[in-house]
């Protein structure tokens, strides 16, 4: 198997994640990409509550996890990988060429953003750093769980 | 007398409304509870509708699931207080219980109501 998902939600690890996906996938394992959690073993914890203990939860920084994305694509079961906002994929993708696609599924209200979808709101900003990692071949989709539709990035920035 | 304790119910979408009208038909009682749905909500959205809904008061938070968004934004905000004390797993028996008992500790209201919750998951034969 491999990373199933690489995707940006800034609830990070929750119920969508471990049951809504995790539960179709058969998830191993997580990868939370988070500078500020990675250095904190109390956050940590916390995310690991949420989640069964057959599956593996890594916390990496963006340079741990740009130096882990062979090993993890490699793995024998099936992964997710989470950011909790585009900056942090971005700057993943500029690193590796192992992003193929990435799955939008969950940013929400903030001042300055404005709704895309229910469970999106974008910045101009963050919509045009969306479009122009789709420009570099990335397939950009928003969907928050499964049994949704894939909404290509067009349609949402 | 203390001001009674205060319960935050803190669910996905609408659990938290819909369990307070049950304890309020059940009991009367329509001023204990406050529902805090997290539709919509990064984690600092979640937080401040919570502290809205404590409004500095003791309080005990009822979270619906042992992990996620509700968990990690409750247990962020209680950290270090005394006065706010979380469960999770919500039930209708736990909030029926605690609304009778909001004169106790958070603490003691929170370990109260998590054993009523507990005493009511059964398997009765049919």
């Amino acid at each position: 198997m491999t990373i199933a998902l690489y995707r940006i939600d800034d609830r990070l690890i929750h119920g969508q994640v471990v049951v809504g996906w995790g539960q179709p996938l058969n998830l191993g394992f997580v990868v939370l990409v988070d500078d500020a959690v990675r250095d904190s073993p109390w956050e940590q914890d916390l995310y690991r509550m949420g989640v069964p203990p057959h599956i593996e939860v890594v916390f990496a920084s963006v340079a741990e996890a740009a130096r882990g994305l062979p090993q993890w694509e490699a793995d024998s079961r099936t992964g997710i990988l989470l950011a909790g906002d585009i900056a942090t994929l971005a700057a993943l993708g500029a690193n590796s060429h192992q992003i193929k696609r990435i799955n939008v599924g969950g940013i929400h209200h903030r001042t300055g953003r404005r709704e895309r979808l229910r469970y999106v709101y974008l910045t101009d900003a963050e919509a045009a750093q969306l479009r122009e990692l789709a420009a570099r071949g990335i397939e950009i989709t928003a969907q928050d769980v499964p049994t949704a539709r894939p909404v290509p990035v067009a349609e949402f920035t | 007398m203390s001001e009674p304790l205060r319960g935050v119910i803190v669910s996905h979408s609408a659990v938290a409304q819909a369990l307070r009208v049950a304890v309020a038909a059940i009991t009367g009682l329509d001023d204990a509870l406050v529902p805090v749905s997290n539709d919509g909500c990064d984690s600092g959205a979640l937080t401040t509708r919570l502290a809205e809904a404590i409004a500095g008061r003791p309080a005990v938070l009822f979270v619906d699931l042992p992990g996620g968004s509700c968990l990690t934004t409750s247990i962020r905000l209680a950290r270090g207080k005394t006065d706010v004390a979380v469960v999770t797993g919500v039930n209708l028996a736990m909030l029926l219980d605690f609304v009778f008992h909001r004169d106790l500790s958070p603490a003691e209201a929170a370990r109260r109501a998590a054993e009523a919750g507990g005493k009511a998951i059964r398997t009765p034969a049919a």
